[in-house]
């Protein structure tokens, strides 16, 4: 009852005329930024962070949750379209959106996509208002030792999950939390890595800094790169008719769109798994389920809503341990955290109880910007279909000047803007390695957070790292991270063996 | 991309180093009665850093990573060229803003991708090129009072605050 009571505040607070027009318009950014092929959630979240000093915390979360959320529906959009997709989050929509676009029904697929999307969005929004609450009650009982061993699990999972190279991962993981170490020492008040004696460092690394550098500069360059040839984009016919034709098609497929659902909030909920691997999970399960799986990979619906479902779900998860906890459950979460620091938000459970506007503002903004993102999709299929024929020699310019401002925004020093230049061409030179670049920017924001925790926590023990090991829950987690952190492990010993 | 592979992971380790060597300038022990010293995280980071750039040079002689067995060019002309046009004028935009300040430099970096790179119309060019910064000026000057750096040109801005203060 109590969650009802709050959830009615949090609908009143979302339907401000301030913040209904947020929702509304970071909809539509957020659906042109995902329909963009390359340009997903994450970047948009990133850019456009610096822009939200404008309005009131609660206002800014709104805001960028209704990016993530538009994006997510967006994705969909150039994956159908143009076979490429619109963010890593899409991938799993290509295999069936694109043969059905190439047989004729790109707007079935266009609408399943959007169906899909919306029963995703709001089964796990209903999901994450039942959880929140509980969780972030067991979460107050947390001292630094268990919030230390949350942000060792989340690292854990990157090594873990990430079919990545795990030494790039790993280094990754350093780098991004060694940057965060720049500046002024929390404890002893010390400059610390003050390279060349620039005055610049004293004040530290933003993340922002970081995730501009990566998301926009470096996104760009890899983007552009990557795009060089001709793309095809499919002619899309949409009439009232053809479109409830579709709708009663795709209801048919509501048992794939719920498991969808289920399994992305599930997997978006693990600490840095995400929605891409929750979507490509539901894909795969949706095939192993059907009747007839050979027909995935040549337009079946069922391959279009899985996925789909999943990719909104698993944005929705990843909010959970954002709110609850302070450890993002994404790329996307880790920039929104971020932005709750600048902010002067505290993240973490206290927020449940200092800052209950803001929590059940934005996940009543969810329920909200679910509908709107269905039905600006639906209506606007081909303004959206246009978009994607915007070459990249006008949106790339405006895009980096976005970075460049927006990358002064917060420290209001050129020497961060440099520093983002050079972040985002090393982060590209990095990632035609095959560096992952995600764990970095997650470091560089839990950074200062579990060096805290950390050194708090031994000055507890007096030095003795069994604290995070002889208290029941920080032990737990601690030895569910070791697990994670060896289970690669397993499979180099296990084909060892094969081999023999 | 297998000399890139080497050079890459060889330029972190020099990168580790030097964060060893800055984290090593304050104590990196154990400090009694406030915990471990203030350079101890970077120390530790920095050699984990150097660890993994280890581990991938081992992996680069064994060609057990995939950038490592790649024959492909770490970069072919056309994607060398496509870096070029977008990394180096990006920098040249941002020494400009010290000189020049935001307002004129966007200008001419727009002018330079839109028109030059991008082939678009003269009228396109300049509806982009003049829209942007005065939107970005009602935006972060009026809307924020973020001042942006403006280098010798702030003068010229002066009748534009007498406008709005």
């Amino acid at each position: 009852m109590e969650i009802l009571q709050h959830l009615t505040d949090g609908f009143l607070i979302a339907f401000q005329p301030l913040n209904l027009a947020l929702i509304v318009f970071g909809c539509v950014v957020g659906l042109f930024i995902g329909a963009m092929p390359g340009l997903g959630s994450v970047n948009g979240v990133a850019i456009l962070l610096p822009m939200t000093f404008l309005v009131p915390p609660t206002g800014a979360i709104i805001f960028l949750g209704a990016i993530y959320y538009g994006a997510m529906y967006g994705g969909a959009i150039s994956s159908i379209m143009l076979g490429i997709p619109g963010a890593s989050t899409a991938v799993a929509t290509t295999f069936d959106g694109r043969p059905m676009a190439l047989k004729g029904h790109a707007d079935k697929a266009l609408i399943a996509a959007a169906v899909a999307s919306f029963v995703g969005g709001t089964i796990s929004v209903i999901l994450f208002t039942l959880f929140a609450p509980p969780l972030a009650d067991v979460a107050l009982a947390f001292g630094p030792p268990e919030e230390f061993a949350l942000m060792i699990l989340a690292f854990a999972t990157f090594i873990g999950l990430g079919s990545d190279d795990i030494p790039k991962t790993l280094l990754s993981i350093f780098l991004g939390l060694a940057l965060a170490t720049v500046g002024l020492d929390i404890v002893s008040g010390k400059p610390r890595l003050i390279f060349f004696d620039l005055t610049g460092f004293y004040h530290g690394i933003n993340f922002l800094v970081l995730a501009i550098g990566i998301y926009g500069i470096g996104e760009m360059l890899w983007t552009i790169e990557q795009s060089k040839g001709e793309v095809v984009v499919t002619k899309a016919q949409v009439s009232v008719a053809r479109t409830m034709a579709a709708l009663r098609e795709i209801m048919g497929s509501m048992k794939t769109m719920v498991m969808g659902s289920f399994l992305g909030y599930f997997v978006g909920i693990l600490p840095a798994a995400g929605a891409t691997p929750g979507s490509l999970m539901a894909y795969g399960v949706a095939k192993t389920m059907a009747k007839d799986p050979k027909s995935f990979g040549k337009g079946n619906i069922d391959g279009i809503v899985a996925p789909e479902a999943a990719n909104n779900a698993a944005s929705t998860g990843s909010m959970l341990p954002m709110l609850t906890l302070g450890i993002p459950g994404s790329p996307t979460t880790a920039i929104l955290l971020g932005g709750m620091v600048i902010w002067g938000l505290e993240p973490g459970p206290r927020l449940f109880i200092d800052h209950t506007d803001f929590v059940w503002g934005l996940i009543a903004s969810l329920y909200a910007a679910n509908l709107f993102a269905l039905l600006i999709n639906i209506a606007f299929i081909p303004a959206f279909v246009a978009v994607l024929k915007m070459p990249f020699t006008i949106l790339a310019p405006m895009i980096y000047v976005l970075c460049v401002v927006g990358g002064y925004a917060p420290t209001k020093d050129l020497h961060d803007v440099w520093l983002m230049l050079i972040f985002g061409v090393f982060g590209y030179l990095m990632r035609k390695l095959d560096y992952p670049l995600a764990p970095a920017v997650l470091a560089i924001v839990l950074g200062p957070l579990a060096e805290a925790s950390m050194r708090q926590s031994l000055i507890m023990s007096q030095g003795s790292f069994e604290i995070f090991f002889f208290r029941p829950i920080a032990g737990t987690i601690m030895i569910a991270a070791i697990l994670l952190l060896f289970w690669p492990l397993v499979g180099v010993v296990r084909r060892a063996f094969a081999s023999r | 991309m297998r000399v890139a592979e080497l050079v890459m992971a060889i330029v972190l380790s020099v990168f580790s180093l030097a964060i060893m060597y800055k984290g090593s300038e304050l104590p990196i022990g154990w400090v009694a009665g406030s915990g471990p010293g203030a350079g101890a995280f970077p120390f530790w980071l920095g050699g984990g850093m150097l660890v993994c750039c280890f581990a991938i040079i081992v992996r680069w002689f064994r060609r057990t990573s995939p950038p490592s067995r790649s024959e492909a060019p770490y970069f072919d002309r056309r994607s060398l060229y496509l870096f070029i046009i977008g990394a180096v004028p990006l920098g040249i935009m941002i020494g400009l803003i010290h000189v020049i300040g935001v307002y004129f430099s966007v200008p001419l970096y727009l002018v330079y991708y839109l028109r030059f790179i991008g082939n678009h119309k003269w009228w396109l060019t300049a509806v982009i090129a003049l829209s942007m910064p005065v939107v970005t000026f009602l935006f972060f000057e009026i809307a924020l009072r973020i001042e942006l750096p403006k280098g010798y040109t702030e003068e010229l801005f002066y009748p534009i605050y007498d406008l709005f203060y």
